[in-house]
């Protein structure tokens, strides 16, 4: 069951609503688009995970980095990427964020303080704690998210990065997103132990588990975990259960569960729950609606800007690649 | 000038470097009491252990975390302090730290140097011994660089510590010892740039690292066809107007390496003087073993003055 906030932030919570809107609008879009051609590649949705990103984000400042995973539009838009700017970049579109050199895999918009999606599962766990050794160089005190799955607890740069944060007490938020499923796998059947909790916390970290579809209850305890990180008492993890109401990939249909399961799933929709608390707290449906449809509006229109958006010139190829050297033939 | 080794030319290098930018800092196992063969002297005494950092034996987040650093505007130096150890550090090295610049759109650089120190060294066997500089030329987005001499591990050390894309830097753990005059006052090298260590007139021989010394030994030997050496430093980008300038006047080339010759760099230097300036090519490397233990099952490995003397004999016909 969805729990009251403690602070009645209607505010914060209607920001949430928009921004959940937001980052769904933007991967029905993408799925779309990835059905029909306009975006090619895989497209990694996180449909039914919006409560995690929104909710861990409003409590991050645009100086405190993130890095997120293959699934990562959401953390993206979540951290204030312009929408326009990341159809562009699905579409491969010269105006991308990254000139349409990533793709949705590679989404990364470091004006925002969104250090890339990454295409190998858990890389990104070093590369947070790195940046966040980086910050304590030069003497910033920013704090660092770090996004993944329960699928990157199998893998070495898990034990690794973790390790490492505690070892330096470095300010990073590990964020367990966990969806039940590791590609196409159930995690749980391929996980030795009690799970992504337990070993964070065999490391030394705190480890807090939530309800990964409430984004109040996120929003609150990320609040309390970053204050934690900014006050200088190093890493933290937050392990969000949640459920990826959609495949792996937006090809990927997801044949190796139920029909029954996603659908008594779909009746737990992070954002059908947030809508409910909003009108038990006296919003009128009205106004939420005028929200979504706002919502929908933006990303309409960044699909309509990225469609009519130049591709970048095929020599482009050859650029950003390195500062020594030629790229050879 | 001072006369300083091979191995006390790198510490100077760092020092200078680190105490010219204080983003500049390095991170790997044992550093703090100097590296595991003492190249990082008592730097962590001068600098603190936050810039010369004692990491856990965690390859994959030491290179890792020097991405994510590198990205966030610092200049680390990776200690990975045997070349092979930095294979568990590949998916960080190739897919992450070449890569970032180009797949994100050129809105971070990540300026940071891994040191894969490479080569035979006393009996170290199959997983201490390779030299597997070739298999980082092959990654776009990774700069390549072996010294062969003091002064070199000083000038293109710093070179490398100050060039903004990834470096992969390879000191050979045979040369440590090596003793020659190093002028810290010198500029830092350029990147990409070869050097004639000795002017020739029959067979250009191009190499690096340990193996520079090996075809100078040849170039003397009594007998051997009068060879140019070329001293490439910098694998990639190679030098090729130094290179295919040699090659055009002596009309043969010979390359030279310890790593094996299967798929070696060798290859793609005679390879383009073949195709570029037809002249007669040659390889030289080891052959396609791992590494022994015992020396005279390790020596087959070896490439010899001798070894290099026949293969410019057999260029010459």
């Amino acid at each position: 069951m969805t729990q009251r906030p403690n602070l009645r932030d209607l505010e914060r919570l209607k920001r949430h609503f928009h921004i959940m809107h937001r980052i769904r609008a933007f991967e029905e879009e993408a799925e779309r688009a990835n059905r029909d051609g306009r975006v090619g590649g895989a497209v990694h949705l996180s449909i039914g995970q919006e409560a995690v990103a929104a909710g861990v984000c409003s409590n991050l400042r645009r100086e405190d980095p993130i890095v997120s995973n293959h699934r990562g539009h959401g953390h993206t838009i979540a951290k204030g990427a312009e929408p326009r700017a990341m159809m562009a970049e699905l579409m491969g579109r010269a105006a991308g964020t990254c000139g349409g050199k990533g793709g949705s895999m590679h989404i990364a918009d470091f004006k925002v303080g969104m250090l890339g999606a990454n295409g190998v599962v858990a890389a990104g766990i070093p590369i947070a704690v790195g940046a966040a050794q980086a910050l304590r160089l030069r003497g910033a005190d920013a704090v660092v998210a770090c996004f993944f799955g329960d699928g990157a607890v199998n893998r070495g740069p898990f034990l690794e990065g973790l390790n490492w944060a505690r070892i330096y007490d470095l300010p990073v938020l590990f964020v367990c997103e966990d969806n039940g499923f590791a590609s196409t796998t159930r995690t749980k059947s391929v996980t030795g132990g009690p799970g992504p909790g337990p070993r964070a916390e065999s490391l030394g970290i705190p480890a807090h588990e939530v309800d990964g579809n409430d984004v109040a209850r996120i929003d609150e305890l990320a609040g309390e975990l970053v204050a934690r990180l900014r006050n200088g008492k190093g890493p933290q993890f937050l392990w969000a259960k949640t459920y990826r109401l959609k495949g792996h990939t937006a090809a990927d249909p997801a044949r190796y569960r139920e029909a029954a399961e996603v659908e008594a799933r779909w009746q737990d929709d992070p954002i059908a729950r947030l809508r409910a608390l909003l009108i038990e707290l006296g919003v009128a449906a009205g106004e939420l609606d005028a929200l979504a449809r706002a919502a929908r509006g933006e990303i309409e229109d960044a699909v309509a800007f990225a469609q009519s958006a130049p591709f970048a010139p095929a020599e482009a190829a050859f650029g950003d690649v390195q500062d020594v050297g030629a790229p050879q033939p | 000038m001072n006369t300083i080794s091979y191995l006390e030319a790198s510490t100077l290098a760092l020092r200078q470097e680190m105490e010219r930018d204080p983003l500049v800092w390095a991170l790997g196992e044992d550093l703090g009491r100097g590296g595991v063969f003492g190249q990082y002297g008592d730097l962590q005494r001068r600098f603190g252990p936050a810039r010369i950092c004692d990491t856990p034996i965690s390859e994959s987040t030491i290179m890792g975390a020097a991405v994510g650093a590198a990205m966030m505007g610092t200049r680390p130096v990776v200690e990975m302090r045997f070349s092979d150890f930095a294979l568990c550090a590949v998916d960080e090295l190739v897919n992450q730290a070449a890569k970032a610049r180009f797949m994100f759109g050129g809105q971070a650089k990540v300026p940071l140097v891994a040191r894969l120190p490479i080569g035979m060294w006393r009996s170290s066997a199959a997983q201490h011994s390779q030299s597997l500089e070739s298999w980082w030329t092959h990654i776009p987005g990774l700069v390549v660089v072996a010294p062969s001499t003091p002064a070199d591990n000083h000038a293109l050390l710093r070179a490398a510590i100050r060039c903004d894309d990834p470096v992969v830097y390879h000191e050979h753990k045979d040369l440590w010892g090596l003793k020659g005059e190093v002028d810290e006052r010198a500029e830092p090298a350029r990147l990409g740039e070869a050097r004639i260590l000795r002017p020739g007139n029959d067979v250009t021989v191009v190499t690096w690292s340990k193996t520079v010394h090996v075809a100078l030994e040849a170039a003397a030997l009594a007998g051997s066809p009068s060879l140019e050496v070329i001293d490439l430093r910098t694998l990639w980008p190679w030098d090729r107007a130094t290179v295919f300038g040699s090659a055009q006047r002596t009309g043969r080339l010979l390359v030279a390496h310890e790593a094996v010759r299967v798929g070696g760099f060798g290859g793609e230097i005679a390879a383009e003087a073949a195709e570029q300036l037809g002249v007669k090519v040659r390889r030289l490397g080891a052959p396609r073993i791992p590494i022994a233990y015992a020396k005279p099952m390790e020596d087959q490995a070896r490439i010899t003055a001798a070894a290099i003397a026949a293969a410019a004999r057999l260029l010459l016909g």
